[in-house]
This record gives structure tokens, sequence and C-alpha cells, in this order.
């Protein structure tokens, strides 16, 4: 494995793959956390789909399999796509999920139609087409890099230049509209920049897996950091390393097509982040134990304490029952109370009773400072 | 009509029937999108199942299908409850991991068998004739003709059995808690169904495509009525003739069966959402022109009437100026000249009888 992966970077046209495929993962971070923040992380999915008809269209028309003229196709028919979602949904009571779902598989259904009808062209050209369904990074030479490489400079020099004005139209559009930006041209701008990023990865993904590479690195990185900034840096560097693995794996083993591989890698990273990160959902639960541990721990201690009080005897002792007669259902007062004996606050007198210790006292007190007027 | 068009176009509306009746309540409760992870999570499913069981043609494989289709449900529920992940997202990084897994495990393990990454997106019901049903030495036709006419059935049972249960919880789901109708079990029944659908759909049309054939007859539907009952009916029309129509535009240009019904899905889309009665786009824009004229036409005859009794602002002696553009104004008065509400004299403006009583009526009714 080593051998492979020292001989994979030495090589020249691994190279290549492996630089088309990095910055292809750093342009789709980036870009992605502006589709996943403005809550159209499936509009994403939408255009990339929606692709397909303008690749085989500009193919069709061309009559040859060359970069530009099918980029310009596939942005063409995915802008075309959401216009017509828009259409729909502002002069019908169509909803958005439903305009997105018929977008997505009516462009979809015409790209495989028109698929089907190029591979009847007599043409040995047309071979590499179906290639743009699920990616095949090997078919990339130099020159397709240097298109991917442009094109993503091109939509990074946009998110950079327009920083402040994407973080406004992010999280607050209202606001940004009060202060005089124009809300709407900003928002055509994102998807421009969203569908140049979907272009980029059509030969590397392909257009049916290619939303995951915007959606997954951006969710994954919004768990460990709460910095626009961050995030975007994080998400970048998450679907660089994803996309330059995913690549090295399709072409370690196989048989293993490369879009696949490289969203198995982003993927995993992204559930990964949500389950495990600081805010993640483990991380959480566990906190959430330690905190209802420590409640029931206060709880029992007090319960000891207002019931000594009863008998004037803040050191008296009650039995485990009495205390458990008290408290909630199903909740188990020996567990707290061994762990407040492991703390030094209260101590066992005979077989099932309890007393506060002096440390226990002063630790209630501590809790609860109005217990001292008492 | 060869017979092997007539089993494809049988399969094809069995399909598209079976399709349209779920649809209906997915795109009522807003969920179509939920389709798409669905329709792409059931081929993890698809893939497990054969390699456990080694046969295509295993029932087993339906049921493992159905069950990782309401199993990504739950993970994309689960994922969106933790709060960590916004809906839209949680629906995007799930179901393509799994139909990433799937179409690996796919081209790695299964290369030579029957499903491959192609039928996959394609569908292959230009196959279906020629896997038939044989009980007894007796050719009974297609078995994929029994096998979603079976998930039909079962999807018309499912409806027909909860319509009620269906309909309440999907219009107001906080009444129908307080009824009792349990929503929550309702809405994995109604995935499970859909699931069901998916895997026998997915067979004929491939796993995209079905998409199209859940979601745009109701929503071709939804713009022509307001029963429920309707909807569906109306949807499962649609389907069909989508379905037929669909598979002839395919048999016409050589392309594929299942790309060409989408398509045609989208067109039947187009001309409703163009043509439909009262929600088509051209129905409501000749609406809005018809309430903007009305609208300009009843100020302009107020404006005339209160200058008549002398409390309007002098500035503006023939009420054209409160137009946006002269041209406009000019239509307005046009307008009004035909009805006989106004008259013109000296390049004024004035009311006849018929407009001072028109704007009495008017001013009364408001």
């Amino acid at each position: 494995m080593l051998e492979f992966a020292v001989g994979l970077f030495s090589d020249y046209t691994a190279r290549t793959i492996l630089l088309g495929a990095a910055s292809l993962g750093v342009v789709s971070g980036v870009v992605g956390s502006y589709a996943v923040l403005r809550k159209q992380s499936l509009v994403g999915d939408v255009m990339s789909h929606a692709a397909l008809p303008g690749i085989v269209l500009a193919f069709i028309v061309m009559g040859v399999k060359e970069q530009l003229p099918i980029f310009i196709g596939a942005a063409l028919s995915a802008v075309l796509a959401v216009f017509l979602i828009n259409l729909v949904t502002s002069n019908s009571r169509i909803k958005t999920d439903s305009a997105m779902g018929m977008a997505l598989s009516v462009f979809f259904g015409l790209g495989l139609v028109l698929l089907t009808y190029a591979q009847k062209i007599p043409d040995a050209n047309q071979a590499g087409l179906d290639k743009f369904l699920f990616g095949q990074a090997e078919a990339l030479v130099e020159k397709d890099v240097l298109v991917i490489g442009v094109t993503g400079l091109f939509a990074l020099l946009v998110v950079g230049l327009f920083w402040k004005e994407f973080k406004l139209l992010c999280f607050d559009p209202d606001f940004g509209g009060t202060m005089g930006f124009s809300m709407k041209s900003l928002d055509l701008l994102v998807t421009a920049v969203i569908v140049s990023a979907i272009v980029i990865g059509l030969q590397t993904v392909g257009v049916v897996l290619m939303s995951s590479m915007l959606i997954a690195p951006a969710v994954a990185a919004r768990q460990w950091t709460g910095s626009m900034g961050s995030m975007v840096i994080l998400a970048a560097s998450i679907a660089a390393v994803s996309g330059v693995t995913g690549v090295a794996l399709s072409a370690g083993f196989e048989n293993v097509p490369t879009g696949p591989a490289v969203i198995v890698c982003v993927s995993v990273i992204a559930f990964f982040s949500v389950l495990f990160s600081p805010n993640g959902f483990f991380t959480l639960r566990f906190k959430e134990a330690r905190s209802r541990r420590e409640i029931k721990k206060d709880y029992v201690l007090k319960a000891l304490h207002d019931l000594a009080l009863e008998h004037d005897d803040p050191g008296y002792a009650h039995s485990e029952r009495l205390l458990a007669l008290g408290s909630e259902k199903g909740f188990n007062v020996r567990k707290s109370l061994s762990q407040l004996q492991a703390a030094g606050y209260v101590e066992r007198v005979g077989e099932e009773d309890w007393r506060l210790t002096p440390g226990g006292i002063h630790e209630i007190r501590k809790l609860s400072p109005l217990e001292k007027s008492r | 009509m060869s017979p092997h068009q007539f089993d494809i176009q049988l399969v094809a509306i069995i399909v598209a029937a079976s399709c349209a009746v779920p649809g209906a309540f997915l795109v009522l409760r807003r969920m179509s999108m939920m389709t798409d992870a669905i329709s792409h999570s059931i081929l993890l499913g698809i893939v497990l199942a054969f390699f456990l069981v080694k046969d295509l043609s295993s029932p087993i494989l339906i049921i493992g299908a159905a069950a990782s289709g309401v199993l990504a449900i739950s993970l994309i529920e689960a994922v969106n409850r933790s709060r960590l992940v916004k809906k839209d997202a949680s629906i995007g990084i799930v179901f393509p991991f799994l139909f990433s897994v799937a179409v690996i495990l796919l081209s790695k393990y299964a290369r030579n068998v029957h499903i491959d990454t192609h039928s996959v997106l394609l569908g292959e019901i230009a196959f279906a004739p020629f896997n038939r049903l044989i009980l007894s030495g007796m050719d009974l036709g297609p078995k994929s003709a029994y096998v979603m006419g079976s998930i039909l059935l079962l999807n018309l049972l499912f409806i027909s059995l909860f319509y009620k249960e269906l309909k309440v919880s999907t219009f107001d789901e906080s009444f129908a808690s307080s009824i009792g109708f349990r929503p929550r079990l309702i809405h994995y029944l109604l995935m499970a169904v859909v699931s069901f659908t998916c895997v026998g759909a997915f067979d004929a049309v491939g796993s995209i495509l079905v998409i199209a054939l859940i979601v745009i007859p109701p929503c071709c539907a939804y713009l022509l009525t307001d029963s429920l009952f309707r909807m569906i009916l109306l949807s499962v029309i649609f389907g069909i003739s989508a379905a037929v129509s669909g598979f002839w535009v395919a048999n016409w240009l050589d392309v594929n069966i299942a790309g060409s019904m989408a398509f045609v899905c989208g067109v039947f889309f187009l001309v409703v959402f163009l043509l439909a009665p009262q929600r088509g786009l051209f129905g409501i824009m000749r609406e809005k022109r018809r309430q903007r004229m009305d609208f300009a036409e009843a100020s302009l005859l107020v404006s005339l009437y209160n200058q008549e009794r002398g409390d309007a602002v002098k500035d503006h002696p023939d009420s054209r100026g409160m137009f946006r553009s002269a041209d406009f104004a000019s239509k307005v008065v046009e307008f009004l000249k035909q009805k006989g509400e106004i008259a013109v004299a000296g390049g004024k403006l004035f009311l006849t009888e018929k407009g001072r009583e028109r704007v009495r009526t008017t001013v009364e009714r408001r």
C-alpha cells in the first residue's frame, strides 16, 4: 500500500489527477459551506443532477468531448432547473420540495434520453460520456485540471471578494437588505458559485453524487467550529483530503468508481464529526448523563438535609427507603448515595440509614445559601 | 403493437399507478425529497440481500430493500433530531453515503450479475417481457407485472384501510394525535409503503426516475383539485398516461424508456402549470390583470365622482395623472368609454349616470 502510494505521488499522470481532486475538494468545501448554511443543500443535489442534459447536449451539438462547452452546457441547464423551481414555487401552490423533486427527475430523465440518443451517434468519442454519471478521475488530463483550476479560482475569488456580503446573506438577509445590499443579486452570485463548483466535480465525482461533495464537508466542518472563517477552511481541507483519498482508493483497487469512493470518504468524516465532535451526539449524551447524575446527587443531599432539619439536627440519620419515597419513579437513590459517600458528604449508619457528614452539611449550605437562615 | 410492447406498457401502467397513490400523500406532506433518499438507499438493501441469498428473484431482496429504505428515513430523522444538522443537510449526507457504498459493492463484487450500475440509473423495463412467470408449463405473462401488481394491491389496501388516519395526520398532525391516531406510526407505515413501491419500481425505471413517477403526477393533480380523493384518482390517471406516452416517445426516438417517461411527466406538469383553470400560470395572470383593471376603473370613477361633488384635489382635473403611465391611463379611459360609464368632452372626463351608479354600488359595497 505504501509503495503504491509513493508510486502514485511520483507518477506525473497520477500527480495531475490528484491535483485535480484536491482542487475540486477545496472549491466544493468552501462553496458547500454556503449551501449548507443557507439550508439549500438539496438545491445542490438538484443542480448536479440537472447538469446531465446540458452535458450531453453540449456533446451532441459540438460533436466532441471538449471541457469548456460541456462546462457551459452543464452550468446552463443547472441554472435553468433552479429558475424553473423558483418560477413554479412562486406562481403556484406547489411547495419547494416537490418542485425540486420534479426538476431533478425531469432533467435527469431528459439527460438519460439524450445520453441514449447520443450513444447511437457513430463516434468513438462518446464512449466517455457516461463517465459523467459516477465520475472517473483517471480520465483527467492536464488540460482538464487547468480548466478545473481556473474555474475554481474564479469561485474562490468571488467568495473572497464578497466574504462579508455572503456572510450577511447566510445569517441575516433582512438586515443585509436594510444595509443596502441587494440580497437578490447576492443570491444569484452564490448560485453561480455553487454551479461552478458542481461543474468542476462532474468529471471526478459525477452528477449523481456531486451534491454530497458539497454538503458533507460543510456538515463535518460545522460540527467543530462556530466561526465562518474556520468552517470554510476546515470544510475545504476535509473535502480535499477526501478527494485525494477517494481518487487514490479508486485507482488502487480494481473496479471501484471514483465518485462513490470519494463520497464514502467524505461521508465517513461527516458522520464521525456528527457523533464525536466536542458538541457531537455522543459528547452531548455524555454531558447530559453527567449533569443528570449531579442533579440527582444534589437532590438526595438536599432531601437528607430537609429531613434532618425536621429533627433540628443536621446530622440526623434517615433510612434509604424514606429518601426513595420522596423521589421520582425509577430514580436509583442508592447509586446517588454511594456517589455522595465516595465524595465524603454522607455516611452510613447501621444497615439502611444515612446521615450527612459535616462536609455534606457544608456542601448543602454552599449549594443553597438560603438554608443558612433556617 | 407487438406482444413485447404490450407487456412493457402493462408493467409501466402498474408501476405508474402504484407510484402515484402514495405519491399524493408525500406531496401533501412536503416530503417529496424523501423519495430521493428512499429510492437511493434501497440499492444498499438490494445488494446486501443479494450477497446473502445469491438469487436475484428472491423475495428477500424486496424485503431487504424496503427495510433499508425505512432505515435510511430513521437515520435521517435521527441525524436531524440531534439538532446538529439541518433537515435538508441530513437528507443530503445520509443517502449519498448509502448509495455510494452500494455502488462500490456492486461494481466490485457483482460485476457480471443482472444488476449493474447502469440498470440502477436507467431501469430496465425494456427487459421486463423476457422474465416470465411460468407455472406448470403455462406462460402467465411478465413476472414483474405480478410483483408490481402485488405492490399496487398493497398500496391500495393501505390507503383504503388508513384513509382517514392518513388524511387527518397529513393536514393536521396535532389534531390527529389529540384524537388518538398516532401520526408517527402512520408516518412510518407510509414510509414503508413508499419503500416497497420504490423497490418494485426500481427494477423498471431505476433509482432516480422513480422520483418522477412518485412526485410529478400528484403535483399535476394538486393544481387541479382540492379534494384528496380526486387528487389521488387524477394522479393515477396522469401517471398512467405519462407512462404510456413516455413509452411511445421512447419507442419512436429509440431512447431510454424510463428517461422518456420522466420527461413526459415533466411536459404534463408544464402543461397543467400553464393551463390549469384556476391555478395555472395563465389563469392567475389573467385574473391578476382583470383585478388590476377593475381596481383602476373603480379608482378613476370614484375620483371623478369626488370631483363632481367638489371634494377632490384641484390639481388633477381629469384624474389621468393617478396612473403609472399615460398608456395605461388611456387604456382605462378607453375601457370605461366603451362601457358607457364615462364621457369625454373638451379633453375632460365626465361621469355618465351609469358610471355614477357603479360608483355608488362600489362604495356602498365596501
